[in-house]
């Protein structure tokens, strides 16, 4: 093991939403081209490719030679990483591990996902490759449903009232009321969620993030290697962990245990040194609001079935204990698939950097990112660090 | 085509054939070889009785290519008798509000239809409520 920082040298993103005059490549070098720009120039020798959807929406695989290609890089190592939901935090990961091995001196990590190159039913068939195809996407599953199911389950078995996850929208909203990228730029009320539309019960619109598209890009390197000048104050990839749980929910001893978000979250923690409660704010994976429920209990912010309470008494808002989605998460900002967990770093950079605006964590040092596929099928933590 | 790889599949589809481990007696549904307990070998072949309950439900208004005609239908995690859940459409509800806990067993219905009236019917297992004689 190579003992040597990872620095996250450069962050670049799009505004995540519907780009219809956008293509895939083109929306995948915006982000590149921040990113590399932000780094003050280091030049990429590895490119890793965040993408759940592509061939199947835009009929586009083999995204490592196109991004490449596109972006001026041809002859760089690059492949597409894929893990549904979690493609994100998995490209992140592989960039990680390619730079801390020191086969790679600067690598280059770009999420991309373009969901408005298909509409319909075709982005549902599309998004329920990511199950189990012959017992759970066969029955017509969607992971609204999926999600619904364990939010039914969760709310009986933990006595919830019928409001009682409004609180991660409410604090989403608020958040991406204040950020340039986000999806949704509007703070909500509480009756606005109470007569939200249904989508499947219990989940309404507003327990839903919408998928959208969406890039952004980091620039990873080793600390020595960074270029003379580097301006913008350190922040280093303190932890990094992965873990795959039983990919269909059935096959789950316990379903609302999020086994695999716990198992990373442990592990990147204790990597990074810290405890949770030297966590300065916490990007979870709010595809959906149960998902943020059971991905605060896994962390060990709540106890089982006690998460909503975080979204209900404040803990989770800006000024909170535990301050979560800063940025707008999934809900507001959008979640554009396999970009999502590369748009964490990039939200969780910036804040660490102190560069986050009317959203800035006063004195945030360490922030706990976690991409999920499915509900915690694959799970990816990260903790980055403001280095000294 | 995707006939072969419906085909394979049609002792669950249709039998709710799963595995029952010979180390540690733990019924296994889908199959999976491994046994999920102990993870021990397990490939002995164990049909299920279909008989199950309720444990977590929901509708789907917007559905997948191959389901949206049947829009809206209501799926579940159905707990079987025998230990494992799965997941499934319940069908033949009619009025009766479906609970946390409602006693279901297995039909075999159709479940998609690949492309247009030549395309290939997907048959399997799905819940309804349990009969009283049952």
């Amino acid at each position: 093991m190579i003992m040597t920082d990872i620095i996250i040298a450069g962050i670049g993103q799009t505004p995540v939403g519907e780009h219809w005059d956008i293509s895939l490549r083109e929306l995948g070098f915006k982000a590149i081209e921040a990113a590399i720009a932000d780094s003050g120039g280091l030049r990429p020798q590895a490119l890793f490719v965040g993408n759940m959807l592509a061939p199947n929406l835009s009929r586009q695989a083999h995204l490592g030679a196109l991004l490449a290609d596109f972006a001026g890089l041809t002859g760089v190592e690059a492949a597409t990483v894929e893990a549904a939901g979690a493609s994100g935090g998995a490209a992140l990961r592989q960039g990680y591990l390619a730079v801390k091995s020191g086969f790679v001196d600067v690598a280059l990590v770009v999420g991309v996902e373009k969901f408005t190159d298909a509409i319909g039913s075709g982005v549902e068939a599309a998004l329920a490759t990511t199950f189990d195809s012959d017992f759970e996407a066969v029955q017509g599953m969607t992971l609204a449903a999926q999600a619904a199911m364990l939010m039914r389950r969760y709310m009986r078995e933990f006595d919830v009232p019928a409001d009682g996850l409004s609180g991660f929208a409410l604090t989403a909203h608020a958040n991406g009321a204040s950020n340039k990228n986000a999806m949704f730029q509007k703070a909500i009320k509480l009756e606005t969620y109470q007569k939200a539309e249904m989508i499947s019960e219990p989940i309404n619109m507003f327990d839903i993030a919408p998928n959208a598209d969406g890039a952004a890009a980091l620039v990873l390197t080793r600390r020595g290697l960074l270029p003379i000048g580097f301006s913008h104050p350190l922040v280093r990839i303190a932890g990094s962990a992965s873990a795959s749980d039983r990919l269909a929910l059935h096959d789950r001893r316990d379903p609302l245990t999020f086994h695999a978000s716990r198992i990373t979250v442990e592990k990147a923690l204790e990597q990074a040194g810290i405890s949770f409660e030297q966590v300065s704010l916490f990007e979870y994976h709010d595809a959906y609001s149960i998902y943020a429920a059971l991905s605060l209990e896994a962390a060990g912010f709540a106890r089982r079935g006690q998460g909503w309470k975080l979204a209900q008494d404040g803990a989770i808002a800006l000024t909170g204990k535990i301050p979560c989605a800063t940025l707008g998460g999934l809900k507001a900002r959008g979640n554009p698939g396999g970009a999502t967990g590369v748009y964490q770093a990039v939200e969780a950079a910036t804040q660490l950097r102190g560069q986050a605006g009317a959203n800035q964590i006063a004195g945030a040092r360490y922030a706990l990112i976690q991409s999920l596929g499915g509900p915690a099928s694959t799970a990816i933590s990260h903790v980055l660090e403001r280095a000294e | 085509m995707e006939i072969p790889r419906h085909w394979r599949l049609k002792g669950q589809r249709y039998g709710l054939v799963g595995e029952v481990c010979p180390h540690c007696e733990a019924k296994i549904f889908p199959p999976r070889d491994i046994c999920p307990s102990c993870g021990q070998e397990a490939k002995t072949l164990y049909a299920f009785s279909g008989k199950g309950e309720v444990y977590s439900y929901t509708t789907i208004y917007e559905a997948p290519t191959g389901y949206d005609e049947n829009a809206p239908y209501t799926v579940a995690l159905v707990k079987l008798d025998e230990g494992p859940l799965v997941t499934a459409q319940l069908t033949d509800v009619g009025d009766q509000p479906i609970q946390i806990g409602m006693p279901v067993e297995m039909v075999t219905r159709k479940l998609r239809q690949d492309g247009d009236e030549r395309g290939m019917l997907v048959y399997g297992y799905k819940f309804r409520p349990r009969l009283a004689v049952s």
